[in-house]
């Protein structure tokens, strides 16, 4: 049966039309698994960094020019006050671990629930994923902020509940519907025929899910879930902004107690090339884990 | 007509998706031991037909028996789990599990469905194995096996269910011409050992061959059927004369 063609659907292949064909299979993976993973791929290379730190250095130079004879070095200053930064830094990676683990937990369950075969359950998990998955992540952050209480009372014992602890669930909430869509894509992207065969072998329906579905999903959502994370990484930063005293807040901290001009530009280029050093790891090892899934499948 | 109870038969099968009616009152008996051949046209309802028997399509009419089981009558999931162990399915793109070798691929069902001793199934495999000429490719993966090799594969890993009945979907239209002659005479053993085969397909020569009995279907309805030598070279249809003269 032949309908007629779509313009997102591969004409048949052998065709003597003019076609036009995507640019390079590159281009085309990194488009797919931009729609599955409904993010952006974070693709840093190694040039962003050099290109970074020829930013800092500049930035520095300028500084150093600006504050005239005398001054103490731009780069002393900056040494002097890493240790500070570099515990604010790891503020937000433990924010980021422990958002992630929360967010990935919860969105595989929202996951599973997306893919129900009860009408309610399905319909209720894809309105919260996609409540999350839309909102803007600085009003949700503030949503936790405001509406979680500052302590909890648990038989008695009064239990606070700190700032980073209501900023790290408020980042917890996009990463749970971000999840949740990975896995459902994940597990619609396995072709059909492979429920067919195992039905055929008289697999029940969660069977196949564990035995067959969902190892072959592994390989696919990995690369989405690491990049998702470094995304997180990244919007660590917002808990600044509610007051959490991470790296962005400390370096503010630095600046006014250093109270000197020109500090603004060497300083932020720093801490942006301490998320680089991150990140790019990251970021590669996707590609490369992205690159070697596409070849395997 | 013999008196042995035919292991599959279907009455008046109909079925339709949407508005298309693709099935429109199917009737056939088939003995057990038996290999029956369907041919016809692409869209003629034969794939279809394999569907229903095993119970992944349900019908809007009609009854297919297969064995002990009715299977109109199936309406829950153990319940026609229960008819998979009987009727086992080779398909037309394998649908081999890409994430587990051949071995793997064969004992998986027997080990998680049929509960069997791990051991003893392992054993069992490797002589399913040997039996399609793949002993040497056990420990290799789906993605590295040629598109014979692959089929059969898909082939041992139904035979491991110890099936009364096989069903294969045009199992040789996505070979290459060299590569189906293993797959037949794969299929070929498994009639002389007397499994009851019903196979889609378009390899005439091996229809008139090995079949026991050739439906033709055209537009949902049979529209002749019997021993191959009648069939291929006396059709009584005049339609099934012109498909025949299209192909052979």
């Amino acid at each position: 049966m032949s309908r007629p063609l779509r313009w997102n659907q591969a004409l048949p292949g052998g065709t003597d039309l003019p076609v036009l064909l995507p640019a390079a299979a590159r281009l085309a993976r990194s488009a797919q698994s931009e729609r599955t993973s409904g993010q952006f791929m974070l693709r840093l290379r190694a040039e962003h960094g050099v290109a970074l730190f020829v930013l800092f250095l500049i930035a520095c130079g300028a500084a150093q020019a600006q504050g005239g004879a005398g001054s103490p070095s731009i780069l002393e200053t900056i040494w002097k006050w890493t240790p500070l930064l570099l515990r604010g830094f790891l503020f937000n990676l433990a924010i980021s671990v422990t958002a992630m683990l929360i967010g990935t937990l919860a969105g595989l369950f929202l996951g599973f629930a997306q893919i129900s075969l009860l009408y309610p359950v399905r319909k209720g998990a894809w309105l919260t994923t996609h409540f999350f998955r839309n909102a803007p992540w600085l009003v949700l952050l503030f949503y936790c902020m405001f509406l979680l209480p500052f302590q909890v009372t648990v038989f008695g014992v009064t239990i606070p509940i700190p700032d980073w602890v209501k900023a790290t669930f408020g980042l917890a909430l996009p990463v749970m519907a971000n999840v949740s869509e990975i896995l459902r894509g994940a597990v619609q992207s396995i072709p059909t025929a492979q429920w067919e065969s195992s039905a055929s072998l008289a697999f029940t329906r969660r069977q196949t899910m564990w035995r067959i579905i969902l190892p072959q999903c592994i390989k696919r959502m990995l690369p989405p879930w690491m990049n998702l994370y470094a995304i997180l990484t990244m919007a660590t930063v917002l808990t600044s902004i509610v007051g959490v005293a991470e790296v962005m807040t400390l370096t503010g901290r630095v600046l006014s107690a250093e109270n000197r001009q020109g500090l603004l530009l060497p300083f932020y280029s720093y801490v942006l090339l301490l998320f680089f050093l991150y990140c790019y790891p990251i970021a590669r090892w996707t590609v490369r884990l992205e690159a070697k899934y596409a070849v395997e499948r | 007509m013999s008196a042995m109870q035919p292991i599959v038969s279907i009455q008046d099968l109909h079925k339709s998706f949407g508005n298309v009616e693709v099935l429109k009152g199917v009737a056939m008996d088939v003995p057990k031991g038996a290999v029956v051949c369907i041919i016809g046209p692409s869209g003629s309802g034969k794939s279809t037909l394999l569907r229903c028997i095993n119970g992944l399509v349900p019908f809007d009419r009609g009854s297919i028996r297969v064995g002990t089981f009715d299977v109109q009558t199936l309406r829950t999931d153990p319940q026609r789990i229960a008819l998979r162990k009987v009727v086992s399915m080779v398909f037309q793109q394998y649908n081999l599990f890409p994430h587990k070798t051949a071995l793997q691929n064969v004992m998986m069902a027997p080990i998680h469905v049929l509960k069997e001793d791990k051991a003893e199934v392992h054993s069992r495999a490797l002589a399913l194995l040997e039996k399609v000429g793949l002993s040497a490719k056990a420990d290799v993966y789906p993605g590295e096996l040629s598109g014979g090799q692959q089929q059969r594969v898909a082939i041992a890993r139904s035979l491991a269910m110890h099936p009364d009945v096989m069903l294969f979907d045009e199992i040789t239209a996505a070979l290459d011409p060299e590569t189906v002659k293993e797959v037949l005479n794969t299929i070929r053993e498994l009639a002389q050992d007397g499994m009851t085969c019903i196979l889609v397909t378009h390899e005439m020569r091996f229809a008139r061959e090995l079949a026991d009995t050739v439906y033709f279907t055209d537009g949902g309805v049979i529209v002749e059927s019997g021993p191959p030598a009648e069939l291929f070279d006396r059709p009584r249809m005049e339609r099934t004369r012109a498909f025949l003269s299209q192909i052979l």
